[in-house]
């Protein structure tokens, strides 16, 4: 999964790395909260999962033991809120999960708290919560797989699945 | 899938302890034995010989009590090589001096014997060799197919005998088995003999389970299980197979555990917040008990042995920590005070101590401390180890632990002096081991 190179022009990157730099983060670009170095740029129709996946970012990150939405978060959010009133018939889940540097239980709950913070911004963005569920992995699905800093940053998330098209 | 039934076996194992030699049923001067209070054990010195049979079985019976007695870490098993008198009648008394002079403190000899239809019996008589007496002898019938449950009977029957305290070898591991690749995991839920045999799956991966414990009273366990879509409680039946959710609750359930008469199941309950709080549903009436209202999550539920107090982590302080309350909720007391988190908590079968994970300075720990705090002791550090589950005889625990670099995690039990480590032989990868009671 490496990125080997990441393209300015993105205003969804612009508005991660703005965000790392407010907050301080000694974060890696490895750790920018979307796909879209992975999936290009081709391709994603509008309304489409690539579309939100690539070009709105389906991932948020927390700080370790936390669950409070931070700024670069609340930004990526915005534009999930939008994207997602935009298109309103895709159900949504919310995938809440936890870094491997805690116990078993603890992370399932601090992924259920990650996901229902994840949750009440979207809906104080208008998203309704018929669309949204929510769920908690803990530690089990890691993205990033080791034993380091770099790793457990990306795994600390939510992510924003597009569950299919309501009626 | 070969299922194990305790009925069954109940039936066909049935101990008859007898009385061998009557004139030495109550010895009269003391005889050798270990004291496992003592911080620094030097390991007993034990002879067991092979037991004598027709074929390979009488070997291997020995061969299992001696691993056991060995990994136990009170025990020495001498080296079969050394053996001067090579015994040919377990009925006779040894010639004691032979086994002095290799310093072997203690001597078991035995006898497997053809029944017919299957069956053996087994029997063994345990020596003290300074004394020159026997300190006790019983004999068991079972099926072929059980000789390894045999092994660990006489084994408990030894270590009882030997240290005062009961045994713990026949006892089973129920435990997550991990396959497959580290961010897509597959989980089995999968049972297995304490020292690693006859294991068996008994889940076939589909779904992720989790936090497995098992039933004091019946062949049960409960666990966590992410089938259907979202995550829940669950009881299994161990010799049928069936599953049945613990509860009918909106949100996510977890970690759960039995209460010590069995009948009830204490979890956390995810809040519509995202919080988490412990309920306590009786599994007869179905009636379901909040035990505690806090905007933090509060997880890891564990009963007293008694069961009138329940141990469990919260974070309503902040970080992780202990506290225990009255088994029906209500004002509960923080325990843990040292520095870093604590969780996982786990109460002794005797009730004199609580284990638990904890986090401090990057390292994960296995650590015991007294019900009120007090005394607390790190039996293992490292990168991380997590989990720890009882024994029944309350003197050893078990753990799962992860070095860095390291494809995942696996299995270890260490004694309550931190000593004694040992892996337990588990083909890939292990997690959330729990503890059986002692079979019966």
């Amino acid at each position: 999964m490496g990125r080997t190179h990441m393209r300015p022009a993105r205003a969804a990157i612009i508005v991660a790395l703005a965000a790392l730099t407010i907050t301080g983060c000694a974060q890696n670009r490895n750790n920018l909260p979307n796909n879209a170095a992975d999936l290009g740029l081709s391709g994603a129709a509008p309304g489409s999962t690539q579309d939100f996946t690539v070009n709105v970012g389906d991932r948020i990150f927390f700080d370790t033991d936390s669950s409070v939405i931070r700024a670069d978060a609340q930004a990526t959010l915005a534009r999930q809120a939008q994207w997602l009133g935009q298109y309103p018939n895709y159900q949504i889940t919310i995938e809440g999960h936890a870094d491997e540097r805690g116990t078993r239980e603890y992370n399932l709950a601090l992924g259920a708290r990650r996901a229902a913070a994840t949750k009440a911004f979207l809906e104080s963005r208008g998203v309704s919560g018929s669309r949204l569920r929510t769920i908690s992995f803990g530690k089990e699905r890691p993205v990033a797989t080791c034993d380091a800093a770099s790793c457990w940053n990306q795994n600390r998330r939510a992510v924003t699945v597009l569950t299919g098209q309501g009626s | 899938m070969m299922m194990t039934h305790r009925s069954g076996r109940l039936a066909a194992l049935f101990a008859a302890m007898m009385a061998l030699f009557a004139a030495t049923a109550l010895p009269a001067r003391a005889l050798v034995e270990i004291d496992i209070n003592q911080g620094n054990i030097e390991p007993l010195p034990i002879a067991v010989t092979d037991f004598i049979s027709g074929d390979g079985i009488g070997a291997q019976i020995s061969q299992v009590v001696s691993d056991n007695l060995r990994r136990s870490g009170l025990f020495l098993p001498v080296d079969k090589g050394a053996f001067i008198e090579q015994v040919s009648n377990p009925d006779a008394a040894p010639r004691f001096e032979d086994w002095r002079v290799i310093n072997a403190q203690a001597l078991v000899t035995g006898r497997v014997t053809e029944e017919g239809g299957g069956r053996l019996r087994a029997e063994f008589r345990l020596w003290d060799t300074f004394a020159g007496e026997q300190m006790t002898g019983e004999q068991f019938f079972t099926n072929r197919d059980n000789w390894r449950r045999v092994a660990h009977i006489i084994s408990d029957a030894i270590f009882e005998r030997l240290t005062g305290e009961k045994g713990y070898f026949d006892t089973r591991i129920v435990y997550v088995a991990e396959s497959g690749p580290r961010d897509n995991r597959t989980k089995r839920l999968a049972i297995m003999d304490q020292d690693g045999f006859n294991n068996r799956y008994l889940t076939q991966g589909g779904d992720i389970v989790l936090t497995p414990r098992f039933s004091p009273s019946r062949q049960e366990i409960t666990y966590m299980d992410f089938a259907g879509g979202e995550p829940k409680v669950y009881l299994l039946q161990l010799e049928t197979g069936q599953r049945e959710l613990v509860g009918d609750f909106p949100g996510m359930t977890f970690s759960p555990r039995f209460s010590p008469d069995g009948q009830k199941v204490v979890m956390s309950l995810q809040q519509p917040d995202g919080n988490a709080n412990i309920y306590a549903m009786d599994l007869r009436s179905r009636n379901t008990t909040r035990l505690t209202n806090s905007p933090s999550i509060d997880t890891s539920p564990s009963y007293s042995p008694d069961g009138s107090r329940i141990v469990f982590e919260s974070d309503r302080g902040g970080r992780q920590q202990l506290y225990v309350m009255g088994a029906n909720g209500g004002g509960a007391t923080r325990i843990s005070f040292g520095n870093g988190s604590y969780s996982t908590p786990v109460w002794s079968p005797r009730g004199d101590l609580i284990a638990f994970t904890k986090q401090s300075g990057g390292q994960f720990s296995i650590g015991v401390m007294r019900p009120d705090g007090s005394g607390e002791r790190i039996l293992t550090t490292g990168f991380h180890n997590e989990g720890p589950t009882w024994a029944p005889n309350g003197r050893y625990l078990m753990f799962f632990r992860q070095n860095a670099g390291a494809g995942g995690p696996q299995l270890f039990s260490i004694d309550l002096t931190g000593r004694n480590e040992q892996p337990v032989p588990v083909e890939g990868y292990a997690s959330d081991p729990a503890w059986s009671p002692l079979l019966e």
